[in-house]
Parts: C-alpha cells; sequence; structure tokens
C-alpha cells in the first residue's frame, strides 16, 4: 500500500474543512460516535443545519468559537489502495507560518477556489507558498458550485484565470476539478449536474495522481543522527552512524566524502535492524560502519565521491519569517538542516518577496511575520547542501532564535 | 516503499533526533500497544546499542494486571531500565483527593505524578505513544511539543515544524513531549504489530469478563475500585480491550477476536472511533483532551 501526504489550503469559508469533512465522510472514514457528536455540535449551532462537517477538523476550542482554522490539523483515511496523511491549513494570512508548516513536507497541494470569487489574494499566497516548496502537483478544487448553477463556463474561466496567473510560477503540474464540498458532488460521488465534466471525482484523483519518488532518484546523501557506541565488552570497538538515507542509494564498499571535515573513506558495512545488508535505498533507517577512524559526529553529512554537493559558508536562500518580533539584523541565529546546525548570520535582505506578483522589492533591513524574503547568509562552518529544487531533503532548513530557543523562519536554498 | 516501512522510518528517524537532541529523555511506557510498538521502534533504532532512555511508567494504581505483568517482562526481557512512580504516593505526599462518582478516574491525577517525576530524573524529553487521529485536540499537536516548566501546552504558541526538522531546543526547566507515532492510526498500529510480530497483553484478545453494563452501552470491568450496586447489570461477556488506560474509565468491546488477524478484521468492520468506545473521560466535554492537555497531561 502507498502513502500520498497532501494539503488542503484556500481562503477562510471557501470550504477546506468542510471539503475534507465531505471527503471523509462520503468514503466512509468516520466512526458513528464521531458523527453523533458532530451531529449535536451542528444542532447546537443551527437549527436548520444537519451535520457541520468543518467541525470535524478544527480541533480547538479557539477555531470552534471563531469558525475558522488556526492551525493545521492532521486527518487520515484509507482505502484499499492507499494511506493518506492529510494537513488541513488555515486560511487566514495571519496563520501563512501554519499553512507553511502543514505543506512542507506533502507531495500534493488542493488549494480550492470560491467559484463565486474566483482567484483571490489568499490563492495567489497559496500558489506561490506551493511553489517556493516545489510541491510536485496542485489541485484547484473550484468550489461552490452549486452557487453558480454549476456553470461550465464559471469553472473554465477560473482555470484560464489561474493557468494566465501560474504561468511564472514554475508549478510542475496543475490539475482542476469542479466540486461542491457541501453537497458533496464530485467530491467522492459524481453528480448529474456536471455532465460537462468528464475528469475524475476528488476521490478517485486522489486514488490515482502519480506519487513522485524524487529522494529515490536525487544524489546519494545520508546524515548522522546519532552515534551508536555500545562500549560493551563484546562490542567494545562498535561505532555505528545512525541516520536516515536522506536520498539516493547506499552501497557497501562505495567510497563516500564525509562533511564538514571534508575526508575520503569507504562503507565498511551498512546495518539494518541489526542485519548486514548490501546495500540502502532513500528513506531506509540504517546504521552506516566506515573503515577509517574520523571525527564524526551528529549532523555529519555523506555523499558519494562522484556526486558532491555544494559545500559553502555562505549560502542564498528564500526564507519565511514565522516569529512575531521581526528580524532585525545582528539576531543571533542557528541554522538546522535536518540534524545538522550551525551558528549563522544573516548578512544581506535582498529584498522582499511580493507574494501577489512574485517580484522583489529593493533591499530591506526588517522581516515581519508571514513575510517572504531573498537573503544571504553567511554560517560559522561550512555547511554541505544542494539547492532546493534539486534536493528538497538537502535544501531546505529552518532558523532558531539563540534566545527563545524559537523557530523563527524557514528557508529554501538557491 | 511501503506505507509501514514509511511510517517506520519517519518514527525512527523521531526517535534518533530525541537521542541527538537531549541529554535526559525518556520513554513513557504503560504496557499498552501502542507504548509497546514504541519499544519495538526504539529496539530497530539502537540497537545493537542501549536504549539512551529508561522507561518510566506513572502507575495510577487503576491499571490492570495483565498490562503490568508484561510491562515488568519486557523490560526485563530487553534489558532496559525501568522506573515506576505510583499516582498513589502523589496523593499521598500531596494530600490530594482522589476522584469521585461511580467510576472514579486518575487520569486527571496522574499529571501531577508525571510532572513530579519529570521534576525527579530532570528529564528534558518525555516521548510518548499518542497518535493523532485519538482526538481533535491530538490532531492539533506538533511532534515536538514544547512545555514550558509546568508542562503547559499552549496551541497557540506552536513552534512551526517544518520537512523533517525538528527543533528539540530549550530552556532548563522546560521539556518537550515526543510523539513518533503521531501519523498512525489504530489500524495502522495493528497492521504493523502483525506483520512485525509483536507480542501484546492478554487483555487485548477475547476473554470472559465480569463487567457491568452501564445505561449508555459501555462495558465497565468490576474491579476494587467499583462499588457495586444493586441496580447495577452485571454481565458476563466475551470482551476485548481496545485502549489499556485507567481501568475504571477504560470501557471493554465485545469481541470475538483471538488473533490480530481477527482485530484487524473487527477493526476495519467497526464504526465507532477507539476513544469513542473506550473512554468515559473524553465525553465530558467538547475540549476535554485540549484542557488536560493545557494543564501539562500527555
Amino acid at each position: 500500500m502507498e502513502l500520498l501526504r497532501f494539503f488542503t489550503a484556500g481562503n477562510v469559508d471557501d470550504g477546506k474543512s468542510t471539503l475534507i469533512g465531505r471527503l471523509l465522510y462520503d468514503s466512509n472514514s468516520i466512526s458513528t460516535d464521531i458523527i453523533d457528536t458532530l451531529t449535536k455540535q451542528s444542532k447546537a449551532k443551527a437549527e436548520d443545519v444537519d451535520i457541520d462537517l468543518a467541525l470535524l477538523t478544527d480541533g480547538l476550542r479557539a477555531e470552534r468559537e471563531q469558525g475558522i482554522t488556526i492551525d493545521v490539523a492532521y486527518k487520515y483515511f484509507v482505502t484499499d489502495k492507499r494511506k493518506y496523511i492529510i494537513a488541513d491549513t488555515p486560511g487566514h494570512a495571519q496563520y501563512t507560518r501554519n499553512m507553511f508548516t502543514g505543506a512542507s513536507n506533502t507531495d500534493l497541494a488542493i488549494i480550492l477556489i470560491d467559484a463565486r470569487n474566483g482567484i483571490t489574494d489568499q490563492t495567489k499566497r497559496h500558489s506561490i507558498i506551493s511553489s517556493i516548496l516545489g510541491i510536485p502537483h496542485v489541485l484547484i478544487c473550484v468550489n461552490k458550485m452549486d452557487l453558480k448553477n454549476y456553470d461550465q463556463a464559471v469553472f473554465e474561466s477560473i482555470k484560464k484565470d489561474y493557468l494566465a496567473f501560474a504561468q511564472p510560477l514554475g508549478l510542475k503540474k496543475i490539475s482542476f476539478i469542479p466540486v461542491s464540498a457541501l453537497t458533496g458532488e464530485n467530491v467522492v460521488n459524481k453528480s448529474s449536474n456536471f455532465l460537462w465534466y468528464n475528469g475524475e471525482t476528488l476521490f478517485d484523483f486522489l486514488e490515482n495522481v502519480e506519487i513522485p519518488q524524487e529522494e529515490a532518484n536525487n544524489e546519494t546523501r545520508f546524515q548522522v543522527q546519532y552515534v551508536i557506541r555500545p562500549q560493551t565488552q563484546e562490542l567494545h570497538d562498535y561505532r555505528g552512524y545512525a541516520g536516515a538515507l536522506l536520498s539516493g542509494t547506499i552501497r557497501k564498499g562505495d567510497q563516500v566524502r564525509v562533511f564538514p571535515i571534508d575526508a575520503l573513506t569507504t562503507i565498511e558495512k551498512i546495518e539494518k535492524f541489526e542485519n548486514e545488508v548490501q546495500e540502502a535505498a532513500a528513506g531506509e533507517p540504517i546504521i552506516l560502519h566506515l573503515s577509517d577512524d574520523l571525527d564524526i559526529s551528529r549532523g555529519s553529512t555523506f555523499v558519494l565521491e562522484n556526486q558532491l554537493p555544494e559545500v559553502s559558508n555562505e549560502i542564498d536562500a528564500t526564507i519565511c519569517w514565522m516569529d512575531n518580533k521581526p528580524f532585525q539584523k545582528g539576531q543571533k541565529l542557528l541554522l538546522q538542516q535536518n540534524s545538522f546546525r550551525a551558528k549563522v548570520a544573516i548578512k544581506s535582505i535582498e529584498g522582499k518577496i511580493d507574494i501577489h506578483t512574485l517580484e522583489s522589492t529593493e533591499e530591506v533591513s526588517e522581516i515581519h511575520l508571514n513575510e517572504f524574503c531573498k537573503v544571504n547568509i553567511k554560517t560559522a562552518e561550512l555547511v554541505s547542501y544542494d539547492p532546493y529544487t534539486k534536493n528538497r531533503k538537502t535544501g531546505a532548513f529552518i532558523l532558531i532564535n539563540e534566545n527563545t530557543n524559537n523557530t523563527v523562519a524557514a528557508g529554501v536554498i538557491g | 516503499m511501503d506505507y509501514l516501512d514509511q511510517l517506520e522510518a519517519e518514527a525512527i528517524y523521531i526517535l534518533r533526533e530525541v537521542a541527538g537532541q537531549f541529554e535526559r529523555p525518556a520513554l513513557l511506557f504503560s504496557g499498552g500497544k501502542d507504548s509497546i510498538c514504541l519499544i519495538h521502534l526504539a529496539l530497530k533504532a539502537f540497537r545493537p546499542g542501549k536504549f539512551p532512555f529508561p522507561l518510566v511508567h506513572i502507575d495510577t494504581g487503576h491499571n490492570f494486571q495483565e498490562a503490568l505483568d508484561f510491562r515488568d517482562v519486557l523490560a526485563e526481557k530487553i534489558g532496559e531500565k525501568l522506573i515506576v512512580r505510583k499516582v498513589e504516593d502523589t496523593i499521598r505526599e500531596r494530600k490530594l483527593v482522589d476522584g469521585k462518582g461511580k467510576f472514579p478516574s486518575r487520569n486527571g491525577l496522574q499529571t501531577y505524578t508525571l510532572l513530579d517525576t519529570i521534576e525527579e530524573f530532570e528529564f528534558d524529553a518525555c516521548i510518548g505513544g499518542a497518535r493523532r487521529d485519538e482526538e481533535k485536540a491530538r490532531a492539533k499537536e506538533r511532534i515536538f511539543s514544547v512545555r514550558d516548566e509546568f508542562g503547559q501546552w499552549d496551541p497557540k504558541k506552536q513552534r512551526p515544524e517544518l520537512w523533517n526538522i525538528y527543533n528539540g531546543k530549550i530552556d532548563k526547566g522546560e521539556n518537550v513531549r515526543v510523539f513518533p507515532i503521531s501519523n498512525w492510526t489504530e489500524l495502522d498500529v495493528w497492521n504493523y504489530i502483525k506483520r512485525e510480530n509483536i507480542e501484546l497483553p492478554t487483555i487485548y484478545f477475547t476473554h470472559e469478563r465480569e463487567c457491568i453494563l452501564t445505561p449508555q452501552g459501555q462495558l465497565m470491568n468490576t474491579n476494587e475500585f467499583v462499588e457495586i450496586e444493586p441496580e447495577d447489570n452485571v454481565v458476563i461477556r466475551n470482551v476485548r480491550y481496545r485502549t489499556v488506560g485507567d481501568m475504571t474509565c477504560t470501557a471493554a468491546v465485545e469481541s470475538t477476536a483471538y488473533t490480530v488477524d481477527d482485530i484487524i478484521k473487527e477493526l476495519k468492520e467497526t464504526k465507532i472511533s477507539e476513544r469513542g468506545a473506550t473512554r468515559m473521560d473524553d465525553t465530558l466535554s467538547e475540549a476535554a483532551m485540549e484542557d488536560r492537555k493545557k494543564g501539562g497531561y500527555f
């Protein structure tokens, strides 16, 4: 069985939570006790409503009170073919950082557009974020078609507008489905109101959409999470480097270069769950043994000698600022890339990205919450990395404020 | 990679991040299926080395004996350190009052013991087997969930958590709750138990048990903490447990499932959620879990 991670985004009131509720409800993924609870809560809110499916994902008291999604909610459902992990992300601009969080490690973006309103600022913002995050596939669900009499012209016009807007974003793949989350039409079940639409329902789309295997095809990258040294009598000299193979494949006998120490060595042994294996593939948790005794610790990166990454103490990146307090020059920051950490300073902010036009402004000195900026970062030690467009695993990082310990920004390199 | 391999890899990655980022982590172990899976995952993450953390059990005193026995046997078998702290001792030392009502739960009181234990051993990270599919407040929580020095969760101040990059930096006195199987559902857990051939306490499988059938239709185990009254409908049924929490507030479900395969089949057919079927404490209010978490609960 396969695993598909996707996120949903859209403007407030575009019906995201309702859409997810509908998807789960019509695919029989909600338990009866939860439906009972929802029905009671729905009735308490409005007498004439049978069941408000949005209540399913709004899990915090503040969210139910305000009727909005503040933070990402994770939901799960399963079919015979796939397990799905859904990140339901907030629509409000002020919660963009939470949207960025939910979207970061997904394979598919579902962006809702209200058929009555067409493309809005939030559609643009969410599309640009999808583009920055390199989400492999964007699906536009034109929702509330029931309120536009299922008019094909409305759907086609939104599609045309969107394609024109998205053209410069470089999104890898874009699809469109007209739906009504409220009535459930084209979500799981087809409807006679959409006779002009020959494509898949949302559910069928999810079942059939290709799940990209980017990591498997990328160059080999491994990072040490933890050094295992039992120091017992029988395992006196055991020294294994535990970590996940971030991308590519690795074989016994491979010549590898280790960063940041920049040393060459050989893979002597690969262990997986106490068994020796000849090779390992992207994503597998393994323990590596090297033929040389080198100064290797958590955060050290192994690459194949013929597939070298970029190595530098200066990186250009696009960051999203996530802290309530704005960034000011001189702030002490830590960069974390998987398990690697280094002290860094943002040397220059080359420009703020206009989230609606993708244009860059002039140089600025402050970055505020939810703003996207192109920055130049100086690191205290050498960082090995790949441009994010080439490798999502080694091209992504977060910035941590050394005083508050908070994650204050997320960035993609290149 | 198969989806179970992916879930397993994610959980092992998280466990190794805990080992790499914290000085004094702990793995909270209850003898229940989720924490038994965590131990299995930790064996895969760290063997042939020892676990970089002890196992810690917060014993409510309302546990099923089968789960306690299983706990001790497993800890012995894998040769890892087990620390047990009892809610009873906290009640005595802090002069607390036990829960009231027909089925007096110690779910609220165990938060005190947990926080005291964290303080006693200066744990900076506690690994738990909570899953996001259990409850809608849990569905909102990060995998690395930072708690303040009072153990409190503030849903409005959660750190952004992107890709597979986990920020476990904290100040002294704070701690992080870590949930490696956040993205697993109940069915995923059972499929994993089946695939990995993981042993479980017998109460997960069907057995004959004396229960009180409540007016709401829940089957509550009769035990020394529950006073049987004349109007109680005491029945003997073939039941099993879907969770093994505090036995005064965890209901049994009728079942004929003898094997893990039977259970998986039953789960695919059942229409009632795990907590809905078995937990009395969540039905108290719509935000019962959110409130408990804000107070320092897991």
